[in-house]
């Protein structure tokens, strides 16, 4: 028996502001415990809400960017429900006219291009912070996160796969950075996702019982768990069992999901109309001036890139990767028309700075045109590319041009002959053994000589020019011995 | 025929995290039957030409500028719940949605 899985995702995004949804209290992570609040985020009485004007210019412009539509009469709601992370006891949310609807994603499935629906994506405030203490029987809240703008965006459950939920994140994450909406940093929660999934026998024409999954805490988890409860699920189907209509919580630890125990015998939120709230709406001409606005998105860059300068697919991708990478290599293109060499240099020398010291590519500062001038220093073979790499990493720390690093160290290649003569002269002497092995006809052993040449000159004689005038060492010896 | 029935208002009184004895429940249904018997009689008015009002006043499209004003002083925020820890308010445990 085959299953077809069915899975639809709820993605919750801070937006990037610099006050609260609802009120001037800074919206920042990382504060003083309860130094952010206010008589309005922390619900006290007579308090009245007032929104911000760039999260909702925030929100129209990610609804557009995933191709929603914008509804004509915005209105909040009050969403109610009881937990301590919620000073009003309800949350302002949007019920029946949220901000935007039917949109969707592409994302590529297989070397095609799936389209996801979006149901819908709407505005809500974010609620406090719950700290769990150990044994003493209490938890501790933070309200500072309280009434943080957040943008729900929800799928349509059109996801068959693990792997396709992974890429469709991955996707929604890279075009938020583009738009500069949020910082999508999953460990400080600016970017937030809950996952549903049921399968059903192939061919069935209903959905099978959904099973939410919750505390899912990076995208790598959202697929685990996913994979797992693909797998629950049909085992326990094909045993004859019953999913249970429930909401899950992913033990990243133990790699599982188990039940969660219920907040209320069935959700009940008791949904009503914001009265401290006005309607919204957005006019037409600002919908096009916005999305006129909206910055080149991830596909279409990548697209571009490929034509314009005969990029592959594989280096393309790479590069609009990050909205940081793709500005730095167009803005080095311009100073350096080598788009290939450029591009090869991001990829390989900055993609494994930022790896090997654990930085994201936006914490890393190059400049374009220190950048461009590194890469006419090696194609001129001013410098070997040993020594590039160590001046790459001296010119992103010290913010000086490479040109100047190099003079100042004396890091020049050497390709004189008279200068490699002596260094050469010198290995030879020091490797008669190796020498030996040379003329015996053992290829590595002329790679060794060659290796020992260039930790003479701390790499900078140039490889080539050493292999050439060693090789003529070893041969005129050998002619005169 | 009672327009509320006990077990609704047991539901709603949960809901609002209210404990009622057996007695209050009787009382309560009793008396908010009445009230909803009272409030029936707006079903009587013709009402299709009318459009639901949720706000009053002709406004639309309130905003206010992405400003950041003065936030409380957190020992002020922290004084004013019953329980504290340093300048955390400190709340029964929560162990609905913890692990473990």
């Amino acid at each position: 028996m085959n299953y077809e899985t069915t899975i639809g995702l709820e993605v919750h995004v801070q937006l990037a502001t610099r006050s609260k949804a609802f009120c001037g209290c800074a919206n920042n992570f990382g504060a003083a415990p309860n130094a952010q609040t206010c008589p309005v985020c922390l619900g006290l009485p007579g308090s009245l809400p007032v929104l911000n004007q760039a999260a909702f210019e925030l929100a129209v412009r990610t609804a557009l960017a995933l191709n929603c539509q914008i509804t004509d009469r915005i209105q909040f709601d009050r969403k109610h429900y009881f937990y301590p992370d919620l000073p009003k006891a309800f949350q302002i949310s949007q019920y029946d006219q949220p901000l935007s609807h039917d949109g969707h994603l592409d994302i590529p499935v297989q070397e095609q291009t799936k389209r996801v629906r979006i149901h819908r994506a709407h505005l809500e405030e974010d609620a406090g912070k719950l700290l769990h203490e150990a044994g003493d029987g209490a938890s501790l809240v933070d309200f500072n996160r309280a009434g943080v703008p957040l943008l729900e965006i929800v799928s349509e459950p059109d996801l068959a796969s693990p792997d396709e939920a992974f890429t469709y994140l991955t996707r929604l994450k890279l075009i938020l950075q583009y738009l500069e909406v949020s910082s999508c940093d999953m460990e400080k929660g600016t970017l937030r996702c809950d996952a549903n999934l049921s399968v059903r026998r192939q061919g069935e024409a209903a959905l099978g019982s959904k099973v939410e999954i919750k505390n899912l805490n990076s995208f790598r988890h959202v697929r685990a768990a996913l994979r797992y409860e693909q797998e629950r699920q049909v085992a326990a189907l094909q045993s004859g069992q019953r999913i249970a209509q429930e909401t899950r919580l992913w033990d990243a630890a133990l790699e599982r999901t188990r039940p969660m125990r219920s907040k209320e015998e069935a959700s009940d939120y008791r949904y009503f109309r914001e009265p401290d709230l006005v309607p919204f709406s957005v006019s037409p001409e600002t919908i096009g001036r916005v999305r006129e606005g909206l910055p080149e998105l991830p596909e279409s860059r990548k697209a571009r890139l490929m034509r314009d300068d005969r990029l592959s697919s594989y280096d393309a991708d790479l590069v609009t990767s990050s909205r940081r990478l793709a500005d730095l290599y167009e803005a080095t293109v311009a100073l350096h028309r080598q788009p290939k060499a450029v591009a090869n240099y991001l990829i390989s020398e900055l993609l494994a700075y930022a790896h090997v010291r654990s930085l994201e590519i936006e914490a890393v500062a190059v400049e374009p045109a220190h950048l461009a001038q590194l890469l006419q220093l090696i194609e001129a073979g001013a410098i070997s590319r040993p020594v590039a790499k160590n001046v790459f990493v001296e010119m992103i720390e010290s913010r000086v041009p490479p040109g100047e690093i190099v003079t100042r160290k004396g890091l020049g290649q050497i390709s004189d002959g008279a200068a490699l003569e002596g260094i050469i002269a010198q290995v030879i002497a020091a490797n008669a053994q190796t020498v030996a092995d040379v003329r015996a006809g053992k290829a590595s052993a002329f790679q060794f000589l060659i290796g020992q040449c260039m930790k003479a000159t701390q790499g900078k004689a140039n490889p080539q020019r050493v292999a050439e005038q060693l090789r003529q060492s070893l041969s005129q010896q050998t002619g005169g011995s | 025929m009672p327009r509320i029935t006990a077990e609704e208002v047991r539901v709603v009184a949960h809901l609002a995290r209210l404990s009622l004895t057996d007695e209050e429940v009787r009382l309560f249904t009793q008396q908010l039957d009445t009230i909803l018997d009272y409030v029936q009689q707006l079903q009587r008015l013709k009402t299709e030409s009318v459009s639901p009002t949720t706000h009053v006043l002709p406004l639309a499209n309130v905003l206010r500028p992405d400003q950041i004003t003065p936030s409380l002083d957190p020992e002020t925020v922290a004084a004013l719940a019953p329980q504290r820890k340093g300048r955390f308010i400190q709340v029964p445990k929560i162990i609905e949605t913890e692990p473990g």
